[in-house]
């Protein structure tokens, strides 16, 4: 028993933790360890760690300015030395739009990460807690959202608000908390009647606080994961509204949009479309192995499958 | 009076038989309100778009009086729950309203466009099922190999790719640059008026027709829009089939098979593919209501004149009769098709079948 | 077991897809248009009825241009003329108020129904009881409902007299019947395909004229019937045997509905389409570079402007209505972005219009307009909000605007949103900024003088909603002389008339006018023949050959 001789990972991977913290991160050290074992993994990690980073320093890395172009002179110009990768019909540098365009793209991620999961945790726990004829109401409605197709509910929405980034981040939002419900109310179903909450239940606390301090915790690793995997979807969504001029709104950056108006170039100047079109598809791949990964560590039971 | 021993079995049947108009009750009310909220929803969304719809009629030119004529013809001065009333009425009646766009009746317009879309999602349902089912088989088999990994990420890639712009940039390099396939549209203008559809699915219709010209033109159009479509349910499917095969192949049963001595190749295709199968048809049947939602930026980059585009066009023109019934179809179809999976699950399981 | 079956075709399914989708892509395929058909490659999703008495959009005005025919015609080699078309001659009485015109003799529809005056005088009573859209262009001399019978009357078999209200100018009533709802339509026919409908108080009538039916039928005259169209896919017009004059070429045109001109361009080069009709300036430069390929151009009545509405304060200032017009770049915008397609024009009137004052006064200069701002107390710019409708070239033109706006403090907001939508704003005078374009209703100075320059009523609820109006710019000096112009039957003067008011507009009015719409098209080098029209309705097709 001497602490002192152990490694650090021995400390983490030890069998007998001492505190709740050692366990903890012993746990969290396993996870992270079949994470990384994982090289697409790692390679989404790192290709959504330069998204932030990007993201972040968009000013200092961006070579131009992504809003004022050359109209007159440097219309359409094919990539050279002075434009990485050429202009667009506005003669704004291409790159730089890019750079600036992955600010749009986490701000749409994380909007509608951040409205429609607590929406479907919500609704989910509190029909599969409550049962009865709150849970048939509240699923009948989720079943409804969910027979739409995704991106024509979408259209509709924004369609009814007008179009703009906010608009089409609702829009995103309100047709994908469905699932997420769905998750949240078969987890809900699994603990309602175990012990410990039917413990915390002789314990006096009322259905609120059983509903958000015992259950939703509960929840919140499976949607996580599915969040992440989900993100993709939702890149490439908002993508879609922007190609069909119901996204972002001029001048702004964003990549289905500068994929829409690159399109009419496409036979004589293919750059303009096409490097949106990679940025679109290398961020979302790098969910995708993101979630993957993260789906295999937290959930061995699913591993390799 | 009988006695009360063959009383039971008949309650039991009885029991029974009310167990299932029960359930097929219960089942129609699901439906009925799923239908009712969709209605809502669709209703909803037409009437706060802030398009004036008689615009999308009388046009931009039209004088004050015209319009506002036109707005009471279209009973837009009603109130909005009797306008919903109407419209309710209306739908149960198989009356969708008339299109403003194309003057047709909505439902005369949908019965011409959506054999489009489902020929175009059948074709690459197909395609995606003929190449996912052996890269998922062989992902599972040689599990964790460089071959895993590869279709791993072909799989991914395929939920990555904005299909948009895999559509331009296919069309670029196939129509454009290689002259392989054909363009956007479904059929060249020139087999416009010598092909007569019969079914509305095309190739079909060209192999009724015997019309091998015509045949080769439309295959031709379809390849390469079906074959997007095609990638993108492959790499779904490649997904589930090596999960599934994954799945089989850790069973005793597997086991027994080997100790006995099989071919490897008998265990695989035979038996492990043979019991994954259940499962993987409902795959794909859900990839193919994905398919059918897929559809509507495909049909869009290439001017395929289906559901998707016709419900992108009507919506831009405000021509909202339009977007609800298209909108009402394709939320008919993904409820018939989790329907069906379900049905075909439970009837070719036997484990099901038993209970 | 399904599955076990499978197995054993499974590779030879796959081989025989792989195999047959390499026959069949093998040649690529260079399709050719039937030499007796013309098939043309244009956005014609605006067309939405075929009833002359009904249309009022662009494509479809090509269609009845072709298929149906008119009193009179405008006379393409001088746009400023008339000349026959079902009428032989006409005379105009000394009060200016009785056009008697007479028909030339023997006639007949495509139907084979001789032409009469009666159909003639049925054609305006429908136009002028349907009252559909473009019913104002024939009503405005004042013919109504109740008096349509009486003043537009057919006096013998060939003989057709207009009495209008008023000593309009000549040139203005022939002008507005030039119109594509002043075709002649086949009486007999239609009214075999008359719906009943219940006369309510704004239709008192109980028969439809057969306009339901009209939508997507045909009953003219012109050098081609309509035999088919399927609105968003196809129109299809085929050589009418019973027309009087020159018989087209060609048996049939086919409209194809292409939207984008990258796709256009590619089915011009690959011989699946003759003509190109929605061409961009990249994709129209590389067309004309194309040895195999021609194109052809004529401007057409369609301008493009800048309007601001007058509600909003600080544009209601004359400085900044002013300052904002040196704020475009005219120089860039029309070497790029409407190259080919448009040329630059700042006055309303569309050039080869009677009166057109050719003049373009403004260029681009910060310097100017930050003075002009300082005056209007808007040292620091302002922001403002622009409504714009995302198709092009009006984004490209609208971000454009935003950058060079910019340079001189002018924030510009961008609100996209489609035709329709922006449109619905705009005629409830709830915008900031539009940008939009016009096209003239019919051939006379008076239509656009009348929506550019004239308001007669600036309420909220005025019923004549003129550009003027929607910008909520209340000229009544202007209003008055437009209506001026209008009763002058000097030619001449007439013209010196609405010079002045377009003088007045450059000076003072809420419209930065950037360009004048040229209408282009691309052709297959087979192609003769080809013209485009001033107008829509004069992009005639008869003439055309294949060789």
């Amino acid at each position: 028993m001497s602490d002192t001789a152990m490694t650090r990972r021995e400390w983490l991977l030890t069998d007998r933790p001492q505190s709740r913290t050692q366990a903890r991160l012993g746990r969290a050290y396993v996870t992270w360890r079949r994470f990384t074992a994982n090289k697409l993994a790692v390679i989404g990690l790192v290709i959504i760690l330069g998204l932030l980073f990007v993201a972040a320093f968009a000013p200092l890395l961006a070579p131009k300015s992504p809003y004022i172009g050359d109209l007159k002179n440097a219309r359409l110009m094919a990539p050279s030395a002075e434009f990485w990768l050429g202009t667009d019909d506005q003669g704004r540098d291409i790159l730089s739009r890019l750079i600036y365009g992955s600010r749009l793209t986490l701000q749409v991620v994380f909007l509608v990460a951040v409205i429609a999961a607590p929406i479907g945790l919500l609704v989910g726990t509190v029909s599969g807690y409550a049962g009865g004829w709150v849970d048939a109401v509240l699923m009948r409605i989720t079943d409804i959202f969910l027979a739409f197709p995704k991106l024509v509910l979408a259209l509709a929405f924004v369609a009814a608000l007008g179009p703009g980034i906010e608009n089409a981040i609702i829009a995103i939002a309100l047709t994908s908390w469905p699932p997420y419900a769905r998750i949240a109310r078969a987890e809900t179903l699994t603990v309602r009647r175990s012990d410990y909450i039917s413990a915390v239940k002789l314990m006096g606390a009322s259905p609120m606080r059983i509903v958000l301090r015992h259950i939703m915790p509960l929840c919140i690793s499976s949607l996580i994961v599915r969040v992440t995997l989900d993100m993709a979807g939702i890149i490439l969504t908002a993508a879609g509204l922007g190609f069909l001029g119901l996204g972002a709104q001029p001048p702004l950056p964003e990549w289905g949009a500068m994929i829409a108006s690159g399109r009419r170039f496409i036979l004589d100047q293919w750059w303009v479309a096409a490097a949106p079109g990679v940025a679109i598809l290398i961020v979302s791949l790098g969910f995708n192995l993101l979630g993957d990964g993260l789906r295999d560590a937290l959930d061995p039971r699913s591993a390799g499958q | 009076m009988s006695t009360a021993d063959t009383q039971k079995p008949a309650r039991r049947a009885n029991r029974r038989a009310s167990a299932i108009i029960g359930a097929i009750a219960s089942f129609l009310v699901v439906v009925a309100t799923t239908y009712l909220g969709l209605l809502a929803v669709t209703f909803f969304i037409g009437r706060v778009v802030p398009i004036d719809p008689v615009l999308a009629i009388v046009g931009d030119r039209a004088p004050a009086h015209v319009v506002e004529r036109t707005r009471e013809a279209m009973g837009f001065n009603l109130p909005y729950y009797q306008q919903f009333y109407l419209y309710v009425k209306g739908v149960l009646s198989g009356d969708f309203g008339t299109s403003v766009l194309t003057t047709n009746p909505v439902m005369a317009d949908i019965r011409r466009v959506f054999p489009a879309t489902m020929e175009l999602a059948t074709v690459g349902t197909i395609i995606g099922a003929a190449l996912g089912i052996p890269l998922g088989v062989l992902a599972a088999v040689k599990r964790g190999s460089v071959a895993d990994q590869i279709v791993r990420v072909v799989g991914l890639v395929g939920y990555s790719v904005p299909i948009f712009w895999l559509g331009l940039i296919a069309l670029l390099v196939f129509y454009a640059r290689l002259g392989w396939t054909s363009g956007p549209g479904r059929i060249d203008v020139v087999f416009e008026y010598t092909f007569t559809p019969v079914t509305g699915f095309y190739l079909l219709d060209a192999v009724i027709n015997r019309d091998w010209a015509a045949f080769k033109d439309i295959f031709s159009h379809i390849i390469l829009p079906a074959s997007l479509l095609g990638y993108f349910s492959l790499a779904y499917i490649s997904r589930m089939t090596r999960s599934f095969m994954l799945n089989e192949l850790s069973q005793e049963y597997i086991v027994a098979a080997r100790a006995k001595g099989l071919s490897e190749s008998r265990i695989i295709w035979g038996h492990a593919l043979r019991n994954a199968a259940v499962p993987l048809v409902t795959v794909i049947a859900l990839s193919y209501a994905g398919l059918l939602e897929g559809s509507v930026l495909t049909e869009t980059v290439f001017a395929w004149p289906g559901l998707g585009l016709y419900i992108t066009n009507s919506l831009q023109n405000a021509d909202m009769n339009a977007v609800l019934g298209g909108t009402i179809v394709i939320g008919s179809v993904f409820i018939g098709i989790n329907l069906l999976s379900d049905l075909l699950y439970r009837m070719l399981d036997p484990r099901t079948r038993i209970r | 077991m399904f599955i076990g079956k499978l197995n054993g075709h499974f590779r030879v399914l796959l081989a025989g897809a792989a195999v047959s989708a390499l026959v069949l892509s093998a040649a690529p395929s260079f399709a050719e248009t039937p030499a007796d058909t013309l098939v043309q490659a244009w956005a014609i999703d605006d067309t939405i009825t075929l009833d002359p008495a009904e249309s009022f959009e662009l494509s479809p005005a090509e269609f009845l241009g072709n298929a149906y025919d008119m009193l009179v015609r405008l006379d393409v080699a001088d746009t400023s003329k008339v000349k026959p078309g079902v009428a032989e001659s006409w005379t105009v009485s000394d009060d200016g108020l009785t056009y008697t015109f007479k028909l030339k003799p023997g006639l007949k529809f495509a139907s084979g129904n001789p032409i009469t005056a009666e159909d003639v005088a049925w054609s305006f009573e429908r136009v002028v009881k349907l009252d559909k859209s473009p019913a104002f262009i024939l009503t405005q001399f004042g013919l109504t409902k109740d008096n349509v019978t009486e003043k537009a009357k057919a006096t013998d078999e060939n003989t057709f007299v207009l009495t209008v209200d008023k000593a309009y100018a000549p040139s203005f009533v022939l002008n507005c019947l030039t119109a594509t709802v002043g075709a002649v339509v086949d009486k007999k026919l239609l009214l075999e395909h008359v719906a009943a409908v219940t006369p309510t108080d704004d239709y008192k009538f109980d028969n439809d004229f057969g306009n339901g039916w009209m939508k997507t039928g045909y009953a003219g005259s012109g050098p081609f019937k309509i035999r088919d169209w399927r609105a968003n896919e196809i129109l299809v017009l085929e050589r009418n045997d019973n027309y009087y004059g020159d018989k087209p070429a060609l048996a049939r045109v086919i409209y194809r509905h292409v939207k984008e001109s990258a796709t256009q361009r590619l089915m011009l080069e690959s011989g699946d389409v003759d003509v190109a009709r929605n061409l961009e300036p990249g994709d129209l430069e590389a067309v004309s570079k194309n040895a195999d390929l021609t194109t052809t151009s004529a401007p057409k009545g369609t301008v493009y402007y800048i309007s601001l509405n007058q509600k909003n304060p600080n544009l209601a200032k004359p400085e900044v209505r002013q300052a904002l017009k040196y704020l475009v770049d005219y120089d860039a915008i029309g070497s790029t972005l409407i190259k080919g397609i448009g040329e630059i024009r700042q006055t309303y009137q569309p050039k080869g219009v009677l009166g057109a004052l050719d003049s373009d006064p403004f260029n681009f200069d910060v310097a100017k307009a930050k003075e002009l701002l300082e005056k209007a107390g808007l040292k620091d710019g302002f922001s403002i909000t622009m409504d714009v409708r995302n198709t092009q070239p009006v984004t490209g033109i609208a971000e454009a605007f935003q950058q060079t706006a910019g340079q001189a403090g002018v924030k510009v907001e961008i609100i996209p949103g489609d035709g329709k939508q922006t449109l619905t704003k705009y005629r409830a005078r709830n915008h900031d900024m539009y940008i939009g374009q016009w096209g003239m209703d019919y051939w006379d100075p008076n239509s656009n003088a009348e929506t550019f320059t004239s308001n007669p009523n600036n309420a909220d609820d005025g019923t004549v909603k003129t550009l003027a109006w929607r910008n909520a710019w209340d000229v009544p000096e202007l209003t008055e002389k437009t209506k001026a112009a209008l009763l002058e039957r000097d030619a001449d003067k007439r013209a010196a008339m609405y010079r002045e008011l377009q003088q007045a507009a450059l000076d003072t009015s809420p419209f930065v006018l950037i360009f004048q719409q040229t209408e282009v098209a691309g052709l297959r080098g087979n192609v003769k023949n080809y013209k485009l029209g001033p107008n829509f309705d004069s992009n005639f097709v008869a003439p055309v050959t294949k060789e």
